[in-house]
């Protein structure tokens, strides 16, 4: 990238973090996940660790994060993000690891790789990235579903009398023992997007201080597979997803709570 | 060195340590937990990390991501566990990271029983996993072997960025004998990882850890890549011992505990005139193929034995071709042959193809 200097009375207000490259992302028009990976490396140059980060990348729509995220990164198999994450810090503790999930990935196929992991008390931090869909694979009914929306795989709603009820992963993360911070946010507005980047930059200074485990759960969009336009789908979510996955912390430890007292 | 009574998998367990493995994940599991409950103990001891998992998909990839920071890691599973490890396996081979993986295999199919068995021979050797690619597998028939191909496993598994696996019955594993182990290594230093590894980008440009390829060309290039290294492997770590071979003009082979067994067929066969001989694969893959074809230029038949109906005996038949006729001998569901029984059928198989007469 260019380095242009910056005029005298100019002050710089917005730039790519160092964080992040300068690849054009395959993500879809209106899609959260360009939000999330810059407050994901926003946060990773602020705490000035990206020199000793290892993240995991999923698979799902994030699976190429490797390709946007300036940091060493590995890519697991559909689900096992926190297994390989758990791999990689237990050998090298003096590293910030993370994983970025999905709702398929973290709550369907990787539902005891992320309860064991969270129960263990891994020192590493989980971004779930909540769309109620599988974007990738071209918008199946996902763990997350709500009840009535409809998918390529539930054409009529999802009907919870066959297709159980969505799962509130926050929720049931967060009454584990081993969970140190758990809470879910939402990237539908600048303050929800605010709220988010304070949660996911505690979640790591929760790792760092080596608490324990610390899981964002952040609702996101997935306006294509909605069949909606971008500001249409954000209002919807605003509406419905948190209607049922209702924004807020599901645990702090005691000494998360200090840790953000301090702060 | 003094020898010392050990028992297989404990030996298993200890050679990894002294071979330097940094981290274990691992699953119970019979007839293999003994490796897991002795790391239990004497990981910690060493100061490296030790971990149960909640499955044997969880422990493989455990072990997919320690070594992708280019720590020393194992797992060690039985039969239906490494079922399950599987698409770790695939995803390790086609990312190129090292890891060592024990199979103390159990009678199957499913769920089958904790007896010992050879039936994992098509697992291990021919598909680890989707996709194209074999670990390399040893396959010991004696405690002292069994150690010494769980270090040479680690080494081969880091010098080619591949899976070193280490095949062997419950008989094995469980058995008792004098074996040797090797010195202590010291456990590589975090600052001397090897320049692959993901180690946070300091001072240099991230690196990706990946199998996956977009676009057909994309991952062709990778897979010729990998089975050029596999040719490679193929040609330099082809292993297996022989036992009067040299002027048999019938052989058997055979591998692990029943390679053993058939050891003991050859002697009571050469007692009683006949000029057998034995080829034990000491790795499965790569097979033995070029040396195993020589023999059977000589050989008037050759007998295979396995505990499972009949794997390995396929690479026998594509190594040996027409040169001579290749019977098969098998027992399944954890029933170990014995070598009476053996013996029995080497001989009806000896007289229904050279018409009875001993050379």
């Amino acid at each position: 990238m260019e380095i242009i200097e910056i005029p005298a009375d100019m002050e710089l207000v917005y730039r790519r973090p160092e964080s992040l490259t300068e690849a054009h992302t395959h993500y879809c028009p209106g899609c959260s996940h360009g939000i999330i990976h810059r407050i994901v490396a926003e946060v990773l140059d602020e705490l000035g660790v990206r020199e000793r980060t290892v993240g995991i990348a999923p698979v799902g729509c994030a699976v190429l994060a490797y390709d946007y995220l300036n940091v060493d990164m590995a890519e697991a198999a559909h689900g096992r993000a926190p297994a390989m994450a758990t791999g990689v810090k237990r050998t090298n503790p003096d590293k910030v690891v993370f994983t970025y999930q999905g709702d398929g990935d973290l709550a369907a196929i990787g539902t005891a790789e992320i309860v064991h992991a969270a129960n263990r008390g891994e020192f590493f931090t989980t971004i779930f990235v909540n769309n109620a869909v599988y974007g990738m694979t071209g918008g199946q009914m996902a763990p997350t579903t709500l009840p009535g929306q409809v998918t390529t795989s539930s054409p009529t709603g999802r009907d919870v009398e066959t297709a159980g009820f969505p799962i509130r992963m926050a929720e049931l993360i967060g009454i584990l023992p081993g969970a140190a911070y758990v809470t879910r946010q939402a990237v539908y507005d600048v303050a929800g997007i605010r709220n988010t980047k304070k949660a996911i930059k505690l979640a790591f200074q929760v790792q760092l201080e080596g608490i324990g485990f610390s899981m964002v759960e952040v609702l996101s969009t997935c306006n294509v597979n909605w069949h909606m336009a971008p500001d249409e789908a954000m209002e919807w979510a605003k509406e419905h997803m948190i209607a049922y996955y209702p924004p807020g912390d599901t645990k702090v430890s005691d000494a998360v709570r200090a840790l953000r007292e301090r702060k | 060195m003094a020898k010392e009574l050990l028992e297989g998998n404990l030996a298993i367990a200890e050679a990894a340590i002294r071979a330097g493995v940094e981290a274990y994940f691992g699953y119970p599991i019979t007839p293999q937990t003994e490796v897991l409950e002795h790391l239990s103990k004497r990981l910690p001891e060493e100061g490296r990390v030790f971990l149960q998992a909640e499955s044997e998909l969880a422990s493989i990839n455990m072990v997919y991501g320690a070594a992708c920071t280019g720590a020393r890691a194992m797992t060690s599973s039985s039969s239906p566990g490494i079922s399950l490890m599987q698409e770790g396996l695939s995803y390790i081979a086609c990312s190129e990271v090292p890891a060592v993986i024990v199979n103390v295999m159990r009678g199957g199919p499913g769920l089958g029983n904790v007896q010992p068995a050879q039936g994992d021979y098509f697992q291990a050797v021919k598909m680890a996993g989707h996709g194209d690619f074999h670990p390399i597998v040893f396959a010991p028939a004696t405690i002292q072997e069994a150690i010494d191909f769980v270090v040479l496993a680690f080494d081969l598994a880091e010098k080619y960025r591949t899976i070193g696996m280490v095949v062997i019955d419950g008989a094995i594993g469980q058995m008792m004998e004098p074996a040797n182990l090797p010195p202590m290594r010291p456990v590589r230093s975090p600052e001397d990882r090897p320049a692959w590894a993901l180690t946070g980008a300091k001072g240099r440009a991230p690196q990706t850890i990946t199998s996956l390829y977009l676009g057909g060309e994309n991952l062709e290039r990778v897979n010729l890549r990998l089975q050029a290294k596999l040719q490679e492997i193929a040609a330099s770590e082809v292993r297996w011992k022989e036992y009067d071979a040299k002027d048999s003009d019938f052989l058997l082979v055979a591998f692990g505990s029943v390679g053993r067994i058939c050891q003991t067929v050859v002697q009571q066969a050469r007692a009683e005139g006949m000029k057998a001989g034995l080829l034990r694969p000491t790795t499965l893959w790569p097979f033995p193929s070029a040396r195993l074809a020589e023999l059977a230029g000589q050989a008037r038949g050759i007998l295979v034995v396995e505990m499972n109906a009949g794997q390995m005996v396929e690479d026998v038949r594509l190594a040996v071709g027409d040169r001579c006729p290749v019977r098969f001998h098998g027992r399944m569901g954890g029933v170990v042959p014995l070598p009476d029984e053996i013996m029995n059928v080497l001989k009806n198989a000896y007289a229904d193809i050279t018409g009875g007469e001993v050379a």
